[in-house]
């Protein structure tokens, strides 16, 4: 019997609406798929999930139909699972050291993972232990994942938490990067408000390091501080024409849509400005992201990307889904210059055809651009998705914390940065990296930082 | 949120609004701004702090009604919420002895010359300013910077107060005149930074803007605030907004601030 894929929307139901693509597991196909799991008496695919959680067991518990149950068990390592099951990259870790990975049929534990999760939306939420808070406040900064599974933690172990989330919205890129149809905001809403039923207060509205120095969440009683601010600022090509009109970031463009509900102008008051073909430049999720968001508001999308689609770092379900949704993909090519209309509008992209040469520090082979290859396409906007690197607000304006000359914070084994009760985890630590490494990140600093609070005080 | 608790109206269509934020007001330095959503459906909209008062908690804001958000937010009463502000955003203005300098604000732009002007005469530096409006009825805070003032200009483009004409003008006249001046501080429309610009560059005084482009995030994280300064890209909203005007591209300002032209004019006859 061969791995279950749960079912999706057709691609033609897709286009106009942001609907979730994945539809589930009914009942019955989480069971069959339950039923395949071996039990293996050394689990493998626990190794391979960051926050450890006990993949074999809520499984089974599927597979005896105990649904709630499943997910307790999951609750027990994961705070964030209905998030996770839909956007962890299972097949690079727990799912890729499934023993049946060999055949290639691993067992899909991203879709069970999201069934078990889904219970709390389907039958309301179970009852969260809210603890006797001691009086003792710890401080996180970002309300995304690292930030909301550190306070999701620190909560359980009984201190008072403060988030401080500079929008208007909790969720970091949960809210303002993912799109709904990957990931709807019912469930980030419904996780969030999971987190505060734990007693976690979130203050939005709040950016440290400007509202709030580091220095005055210490004089304001914090014990401890863990910053997860995230990989928030936006890279560009360094190409002329990039500063043209209708010339997006990722981060704008996905910004304007998922958070401030631009497409749904002028009921919300934030517009966005797009042509009728985009040119989405990169090969990650982000990039794909853009790609099916563009397409969904009505627009020719063409996704751009310098390697070839072996080489992109999307996650291949998103790739197949893409190529579902009529994105045309042009490889091996790489934009070297943006040109613009009379009214600064962009309406042509100048690029040059690329080749593979030896592999690089990546351990993917190097695109080489072939000389005399340029050509242009005729686009009216360019959303450039090309990566994140780790915001430099905090590091800029607390100079005692200590950074990598690629701006990421520098930690210790514990977490630790150089401030005295200043943790860090997340994206801006490793970089841009999965939601599921960094909510691992968050569980550790928690404990890291109940240590600390405990030795020190 | 953010309760409105004054209201003043400073010209047909400039605003001043006093609102209860204490630990922005707390935080505020000469030079910096907000980001702020008058209510869920908004847009976030920049504006530099024009005044803040830590004893009282708040924060001023003075604004010209040009698009759907600031006419929205020009709707609301004393006693009435902002959702959400954020701030104090951007890099604070660099406060001490310069010596003589010239402050430059035209139209709403003056408003944000009343933060600088104040802080700069603490530093003991003799002030000469200049003040610019379309006409006399659209000139704001002419008293209040005028006591901070060691000398004192103003322009309207028609001629109905002061001199007719524009700030630039006077600048030239002022500087041929007498070319010992140490800064320069101009706010107002791109095309007047811009022309100021022109104006100082062969005296080599420098001459400091603050910019206004669009915004979301307004943490650097979207990118929509970027500025051609030097041939490098920079962000306002975390490098700035006060930039090197010999520096700044202002032609692509300017376009970049007409991104949203046609999507304004939709959301205006969808009706405030």
């Amino acid at each position: 019997m061969g791995r279950k894929e749960p079912k999706k929307r057709n691609p033609q139901d897709r286009l106009n609406n942001f609907l979730e693509v994945s539809l589930g597991f009914t009942d019955e196909e989480a069971k069959e798929e339950a039923t395949r799991c071996l039990n293996c008496k050394n689990p493998a695919c626990v190794k391979g999930c960051p926050v450890n959680i006990d993949i074999p067991e809520f499984i089974q518990l599927i597979k005896e139909g105990k649904r709630k149950e499943a997910l307790l068990k999951i609750k027990e390592k994961n705070t964030l699972p209905a998030i996770c099951g839909r956007v962890c990259p299972q097949e690079e870790q727990c799912e890729k050291l499934c023993i049946l990975a060999k055949n290639n049929q691993p067992i899909n534990i991203g879709a069970l993972e999201r069934y078990a999760a889904d219970y709390e939306l389907l039958f309301g939420s179970l009852d969260s232990k809210k603890k006797d808070t001691s009086p003792v406040k710890v401080a996180v900064v970002g309300s995304g994942p690292a930030g909301l599974s550190c306070a999701g933690e620190l909560a359980k172990m009984g201190y008072m938490v403060v988030i401080f989330e500079s929008l208007h919205k909790a969720g970091g890129v949960l809210t303002y990067g993912i799109p709904e149809f990957r990931l709807p905001k019912r469930i980030v809403e419904h996780e969030i408000d999971y987190i505060k039923s734990l007693g976690v207060e979130i203050r939005l509205d709040t950016l440290i390091g400007l509202t709030y120095t580091i220095n005055d969440l210490f004089n304001e009683d914090f014990k401890a501080i863990f910053v997860a601010t995230g990989a928030g600022l936006p890279q560009f090509l360094g190409i002329e024409g990039e500063n043209i009109n209708r010339v997006y970031s990722a981060n704008e463009f996905l910004t304007r849509i998922n958070l401030m509900q631009a497409h749904k102008f002028p009921q919300y008051n934030t517009p966005i400005s797009l042509g009728k073909t985009v040119a989405v430049i990169g090969g990650g999720n982000v990039a794909l992201d853009c790609a099916r968001v563009a397409k969904r508001l009505g627009k020719e999308v063409i996704l751009i990307y310098r390697r070839t689609e072996k080489e992109m770092p999307a996650r291949i379900e998103e790739i197949k889904n893409a190529k579902e949704e009529n994105i045309q993909f042009l490889f091996l090519t790489q934009p070297v210059r943006i040109l613009a209309d009379e009214e600064s509008k962009v309406k042509a992209i100048e690029c040059i055809k690329m080749r593979l040469g030896p592999l690089d520090d990546t351990g993917r082979q190097k695109p080489i651009p072939i000389e005399g290859s340029n050509f242009i396409i005729n686009v009216d906007t360019v959303i450039v998705a090309i990566g994140q690197n780790p915001n430099p607000l905090i590091p800029r304006l607390t100079p005692e914390l200590k950074t990598n000359p690629d701006g990421t914070i520098i930690v210790d084994e514990n977490l630790a940065t150089s401030i005295k009760g200043v943790f860090a985890g997340g994206d801006i630590v490793t970089g841009s990296d999965t939601v599921i490494s960094a909510m691992g990140a968050g569980k550790r600093a928690a404990y890291f930082i109940d240590r600390y609070i405990k030795n020190e005080h | 949120m953010f309760k409105i608790i004054g209201k003043e109206n400073l010209a047909s269509n400039i605003r001043l609004l006093k609102i209860y934020a204490p630990q922005i007001a707390k935080k505020a330095k000469p030079g910096q701004f907000v980001v702020l959503m008058p209510d869920e459906n908004s847009e976030r909209i920049p504006l530099t702090l024009a005044d803040w008062d830590r004893e009282e908690s708040t924060i001023t804001l003075i604004f010209q009604e040009v698009g759907f958000t600031t006419k929205k937010l020009a709707k609301l009463s004393i006693g009435d919420c902002i959702s959400h502000i954020l701030g104090p955003l951007g890099k604070p203005t660099e406060i001490k002895f310069f010596g003589r300098i010239i402050l430059i604000g035209g139209g709403v732009g003056i408003a944000e010359i009343l933060p600088l002007i104040k802080a700069f005469k603490e530093k003991n530096n003799y002030i000469l300013t200049i003040l610019g409006a379309r006409t006399k009825e659209l000139l704001i805070l002419e008293e209040k910077i005028r006591k901070f003032s060691d000398e004192f200009y103003i322009t309207t483009d028609d001629g109905s107060y002061g001199r007719k004409g524009f700030v630039t003008d006077i600048l030239k006249e002022k500087l041929y005149q007498d070319k010992d001046f140490q800064l320069v501080y101009a706010i107002g429309p791109v095309l007047m930074m811009k022309e100021i610009s022109k104006i100082t560059n062969p005296f080599g005084i420098k001459t400091l803007v603050s910019l206004n482009p669009i915004m979301v995030d307004a943490t650097g994280m979207c990118g929509s605030c970027r500025i051609k300064v030097r041939e490098r890209t920079l962000f306002a909203c975390v490098d700035g907004p006060e930039f090197d005007a010999d520096e700044v591209d202002f032609d692509e300002l300017q376009k970049r601030l007409s991104l949203f032209k046609d999507e304004e004019k939709l959301i205006n006859s969808y009706g405030a």
